[in-house]
């Protein structure tokens, strides 16, 4: 298939449909960072307000699974890095083997989490079903947990999105590889990388604070 | 044979994020008091240059891109200034 005709009317060539789709997807990446800004706005806000309450809180979470689930999810967009730096219909398998790795990363993220939300429930720490907490710092620990439930799940969404779509792209660069599917997967991998992004701050704002006082 | 390795680059930044992570685990067990959340989150954002800086290619990437990319930051940027001017000066 020649190259050419892929090409749109708007687009002057090949480049710059490409260039067009690599800012659009940051314009799309802009709108996300503002989601999430609001998040940790809210979390500061209350932060400030509950310091000891929101350091009790984080001493909560485990730390174990939080710090092996950011090491899964740097390594998974090192794999997707990988792959799109290799792209080319000749490495297409190699491609597609990276990107089923780091989609298995991604699902063994998600099943820490639900280990980790399922230990939250049997110590009573899920706002709005069985939240208990003694003492005087219960209502700051319960604001914790409600910005740590939203937080992570509307993470944990966008990581199901991103698993959805390099499963998608591992099937695709499998059939029929083209020089076209690099923009496709460049997309990908640029959404894939701010999820990671994502993580490292909601992790230092979720797991590390409190933990050298008692 | 079509290359198939990682560049050099790529590897370095993997080992890099992971001995950051290592790091910022390690340092708030220290008593840093407030040092702690300015430690972490400085942390934090180195990690998240490496991550834009080279798996997202932005180190390759011109002014038009970065502008693109900066945009987010831009505003981020106001919505924390201005939303935590308030109760930062409240007495």
């Amino acid at each position: 298939m020649p190259e050419s005709s892929a090409v749109a009317p708007q687009y002057a060539s090949i480049p710059h449909r490409d260039h067009t789709a690599e800012l659009g997807m940051w314009v799309f990446i802009a709108t996300e960072v503002l989601l999430f800004g609001g998040l940790i706005l809210a979390y500061l806000v209350y932060r400030h307000a509950f310091p000891q309450g929101f350091a009790a809180g984080s001493r909560h979470t485990e730390i174990v699974i939080g710090t092996a689930n950011t090491a899964v999810l740097l390594t998974s967009s090192f794999l997707v890095a990988w792959a799109v730096e290799i792209f080319s219909p000749a490495t297409s398998k190699i491609v597609t083997w990276l990107l089923v790795g780091a989609a298995c990363l991604g699902l063994v993220f998600i099943a820490l989490k639900a280990l980790e939300y399922s230990g939250e429930y049997d110590e009573h720490l899920v706002p709005g079903i069985n939240f208990q907490f003694a003492g005087p710092k219960a209502n700051g620990v319960q604001l914790f947990f409600i910005f740590y439930f939203i937080a992570t799940a509307i993470h944990a969404l966008h990581m199901l999105i991103g698993i959805g779509l390099l499963i998608t792209l591992a099937i695709i660069c499998r059939r029929a590889s083209t020089k076209r599917h690099h923009t496709a997967l460049h997309s990908a991998a640029l959404y894939w990388h701010f999820v990671d992004v994502v993580w490292i701050f909601l992790f230092a704002l979720i797991y590390l604070p409190g933990r050298s006082t008692s | 044979m079509t290359e198939w390795r990682p560049p050099i680059a790529l590897v370095g930044a993997w080992l890099a994020l992971l001995a950051l992570l290592a790091l910022t685990v390690a340092l708030a067990y220290l008593p840093l008091g407030a040092g702690n959340g300015v430690v972490a989150l400085t942390i934090g954002t180195i990690k998240a240059g490496l991550v834009a800086a080279i798996f997202m290619e932005l180190r390759h990437r011109g002014g038009l891109t970065l502008i693109f990319a900066g945009a987010g930051l831009f505003w981020l940027g106001i919505l924390l200034w201005l939303g935590s001017m308030d109760f930062l000066t409240r007495t």
